[in-house]
């Protein structure tokens, strides 16, 4: 892996996705509208909206600091180391180097979302706060279950037919939604003041610091389903299956995120909780399963 | 054969080295620190002070490298009294008198069990010496080992600040000047966790695997309960004392990983949970030192503590604002400071207990990863809150917004750690190495390979990627782009004006984590209007306030039980000389019986 075909390998793969992470929200976003009847816009909409952003100028307000300009960059700049390390992991055999790989990535997560929270806090703003406050709940909420599934799926190394497997990806699937600001933890689409999580707190940007962050949301997205696929079906060996797999595994990750998002309505911010502490919960019942070998 | 005299004077080991350094770092930017820190200082409290300083520092130093406990219970106390007086320097505010106290009771509560526990030893050892208590251990009856064991344990978490034993470290550091906070809560509850490493693995070692379990209980519970104190708490003295209680959690799950696993004959992972408890000690050494320093700073310039009235220092003290985040960043582990690295370590130990270990202690180990990673994303809650809303935004107050720089002797000192801070993230690598060293000569065996090319690896290459992509972004975002920025006022749903009164609080931000842990925070609130009609309220106040359930259901009832005994014992001294020689004549009687019957 550290040879430098493997770094160009690594860095040609971690483009690609990066490119088509906005496409899986866009999958998500059609078949959402689909099954509402609607004709909806097309697959490729976000790409135009990043570009629209890109070329327009920005408004900033006139409290912020330079924690205001930074934010957007380490945000990206997370998202993409992010998914730089999870394309170093080789799933389905976890050593001790790939376990810390992935530890670390939700670590970096976690710098992103610090200087998000604070460019939240900075143009004095109360929605920003509002925002900022609300994430840091959520996020720390759903940390416990996503380390502890991370072991389980070192145990287990993706065999979709341990129980400890099955219990662990319904865990992970709970905190992935959460940590994507999904239904029904949070609402991407709406701007209403009393709702919105994430969108609160990017309230202020606009332009193309708001085109980096978008981008990151939806790089963030495609690593955290990344790491959701590992539980379903992962091969032992990677090879030419594992990139036919791939795609289709994302691509009905997505399908699935959208029929849950159609299907249930946004939960009070206190329920959150609820939802989360199940979902650490059930992590802990698969962690018992993984250590008692089932 | 019985001798007083201790012919190992001083044990200087790698692991009394290691502290030794933890000292140095600290002690030597504070110090710096406190000469802009105490300019205003009148000629004898600076004389005072320093010389405080230097016997603390030098106390410090001396427990760490004492060989008997003899010696170590005496440099101890000294310790404890100097850090006291140091408490109390400000000792025309009630508030500091009082503080001292509540530390001098605690204090001397936990020397009293670690006396009791050092003259057990003694009786079975016969000597004071390290080495002679080592070989005699082994003729020690188990339960004694046991309650040797809890006895140190109760002395030791009560200077460490482990919970419950924590009451007095909210008070005592906040009433501290700044440096002297820095190395209260950087440095001298470290020494209680020295003592820990010293007692309970190198000399009582390897004790039952329960002796783990315990301390990693204890650690668990610590640092969520200090979190959670802190994210409620906004005075920002009073925050990062309480993290300092969680942080002694986190580091007592490095220690008691270690422990809970050599005995079991998993020694690797023992190796990595003191190689972890270590790296994190230093670590949180160092970025809560800072973090204190850049408290003083902010409170030098305002004189305020209340985090609600700052705001907008960022733009007058850019200097400390970017300190505080440096620390910051650090204690809530983000990627690549040194708080990431040790927390990262800490997980691959519990993830090599996980693998390895059988049973209940796995068990124990996922509950353990699971505390550690709820803790940390608090913890990063509560720092988005205390720099968010203390350096970001808008002045609240007019003592914030007229607030000055340091000056140059404070900011070196900061200068100083923040740079510590940083290099002890991105050169992991160079750390490792002599921490491995000395949990090797603590444990015995070799830790598991663990991850550490990835530790050594990982964090340098995060922050290149960090500097390269923000140049890049930069230079783009400058020259390579043709769009506008425009200024304008904050977006304010179309209201005329937004002031500082409409920016979010602290007490809002925490909000969701009061209710979250509403079973734990018993918040209760008082609201109070004043009306000039049914219809018009003139002025409508508002306090929301949590419960110390340590403090108000055990702290003060063992109080008020102390004070209504002695009210009673005070009836046995009525003043007469007659009584009171009868008093000792009973009391001879007693010891004499008492000696010829045992």
């Amino acid at each position: 892996m550290t040879t430098l075909s493997g770094i160009i390998f690594i860095i040609g793969k971690a483009f690609l996705l990066a490119l088509a992470a906005p496409f899986v929200s866009g999958i998500i976003r059609k078949t959402k509208n689909c099954m509402r009847m609607r004709r909806g816009q097309g697959l490729f909409q976000f790409y135009f909206d990043i570009r629209k952003l890109f070329s327009k100028d920005e408004v900033i307000s006139k409290n912020v600091s330079w924690i205001f300009f930074a934010a957007p960059a380490v945000v990206f700049t997370a998202s993409v180391l992010a998914l730089l390390m999870i394309l170093m992991v080789q799933p389905g055999s976890f050593t001790s180097d790939g376990m810390a790989i992935l530890i670390a990535v939700f670590f970096v997560f976690g710098l992103a979302r610090f200087f998000l929270a604070l460019a939240g806090l900075d143009a004095g703003s109360s929605f920003g706060g509002m925002g900022s406050s609300r994430e840091m709940f959520i996020s720390s909420f759903a940390e416990p279950a996503i380390f502890i599934t991370a072991f389980v799926l070192c145990v287990s190394g993706g065999n979709s037919f341990k129980v400890s497997n099955l219990l662990a990806l319904f865990s992970v699937s709970m905190a992935v939604i959460a940590e994507t600001s999904r239904i029904p933890v949070d609402n991407k689409e709406t701007h209403l003041e009393l709702t919105m999580i994430h969108e609160a707190m990017v309230l202020e940007y606009s332009g193309r610091s708001l085109a980096l962050i978008e981008l990151a949301s939806h790089i963030k997205q495609i690593v955290f389903f990344t790491i959701l696929s590992w539980y379903i079906f992962t091969p032992q060996v990677p090879g030419i299956y594992a990139w036919a797999i791939f795609p289709a595994k994302i691509a009905a990750i997505s399908i699935i995120v959208a029929f849950v998002e159609i299907s249930l309505a946004k939960m009070r911010l206190f329920r959150a909780v609820d939802f989360l502490s199940f979902s650490f919960f059930i992590a802990l019942v698969a962690s018992i399963a993984a250590s008692l070998g089932l | 054969m019985f001798s007083i005299f201790p012919k190992q004077l001083f044990l200087v080991d790698p692991l009394a080295v290691f502290f030794l350094i933890v000292i140095g770092l600290v002690c030597v930017p504070s110090a710096i620190f406190s000469i802009g820190y105490m300019k205003e200082e009148s000629r004898r409290k600076k004389a005072i002070g320093w010389s405080l300083l230097v016997i603390f520092a030098l106390s410090m130093c001396l427990v760490v490298t004492a060989g008997n406990l003899f010696s170590f219970l005496v440099f101890w106390e000294i310790m404890s009294l100097a850090s006291y007086f140091l408490v109390v320097s400000d000792f025309k505010h009630e508030k500091s008198v009082s503080a001292g106290t509540i530390y001098l009771i605690m204090t001397h509560a936990g020397t009293a069990c670690i006396m009791a526990a050092f003259f057990m030893l003694y009786n079975y050892a016969g000597s004071f010496d390290y080495n002679a208590l080592k070989e005699a251990i082994t003729r020690l009856p188990a339960n004694f080992i046991n309650i040797i064991f809890l006895l140190l344990f109760i002395g030791f978490a009560t200077k460490a600040g482990v919970v419950p034993f924590h009451i007095w470290l909210p008070y005592a550091h906040p009433q501290a000047p700044s440096h002297i906070s820095s190395i209260m809560s950087g440095v001298m509850i470290k020494i209680a966790i020295y003592g820990m490493i010293r007692f309970f693995i190198t000399i009582l070692g390897p004790g039952p695997a329960w002796w783990g379990a315990f301390i990693l209980t204890f650690g668990i519970i610590s640092c969520l309960v200090g979190v959670i104190y802190a994210l409620m708490e906004h005075d920002l003295k009073k925050l990062l004392a309480y993290h300092s209680v969680e942080n002694i959690g986190i580091i007592l799950l490095g220690v008691g990983t270690a422990m809970f696993f050599w005995p079991l004959g998993i020694a690797p992972v023992a190796a990595l949970g003191i190689c972890a408890g270590l790296y994190h000690l230093v670590n949180h050494a160092l970025f809560k030192g800072l973090l204190f320093l850049c408290s003083g700073s902010v409170y030098k310039a305002t004189g305020l503590r209340d985090i609600e009235k700052m705001g907008g220092l960022i733009k007058v003290m850019p200097a400390t604002a970017l300190f505080f985040l440096i620390g910051a960043m650090g204690i809530s582990a983000l990627p690549p400071l040194n708080g990431f690295v040790s927390e990262w370590i800490t997980f691959q130990a519990f993830f090599a207990g996980i693998m390895q270990a059988q049973g209940g202690a796995k068990f124990f180990m996922i509950l353990s990863t699971a505390a550690l990673a709820l803790t940390g994303g608090l913890a990063a809650a509560c720092f988005v809150k205390a720099f968010g809303i203390s350096f970001l935004a808008m002045p609240r107050s007019a003592r914030a917004k007229e607030a000055k720089e340091a000056g140059f002797s404070m900011k070196a000192g900061m200068v100083i750690m923040s740079g510590c801070v940083i290099m002890f993230g991105i050169g992991a690598g160079f750390i490792i190495p002599p921490i491995m060293n000395i949990s090797r000569g603590v444990i015995g065996a070799d830790s598991v390979r663990g991850s550490f090319y990835m530790v050594s690896v990982l964090p340098p290459l995060i922050a290149g990627v960090l500097i390269v992509s923000g140049a890049a972004l930069f230079l783009w975002f400058k020259f390579g782009m043709r769009t506008k920025q425009v200024s304008y006022n904050t977006w304010d749903c179309g209201y005329y004006r937004t002031d500082s009164r409409n920016e979010y609080t602290a007490t809002a931000f925490s909000k969701p984590f009061r209710i979250a842990f509403s079973f734990f925070l018993l918040p209760y609130r008082k609201t109070e209007k004043i009306r000039d009609s049914f219809y018009h309220v003139r002025k409508f106040t508002y306090e929301t306030h949590t419960t110390m359930i340590f403090k108000n259901y055990f702290y003060e009832p063992l109080a008020r039980l102390v004070y209504s005994a002695a009210f009673k014992m005070r009836k046995l001294q009525p003043g007469s000389i007659h009584l009171y020689i009868f008093y000792i004549f009973i009391t001879l009687a007693g010891l004499l019986a008492f000696a010829s019957l045992f």
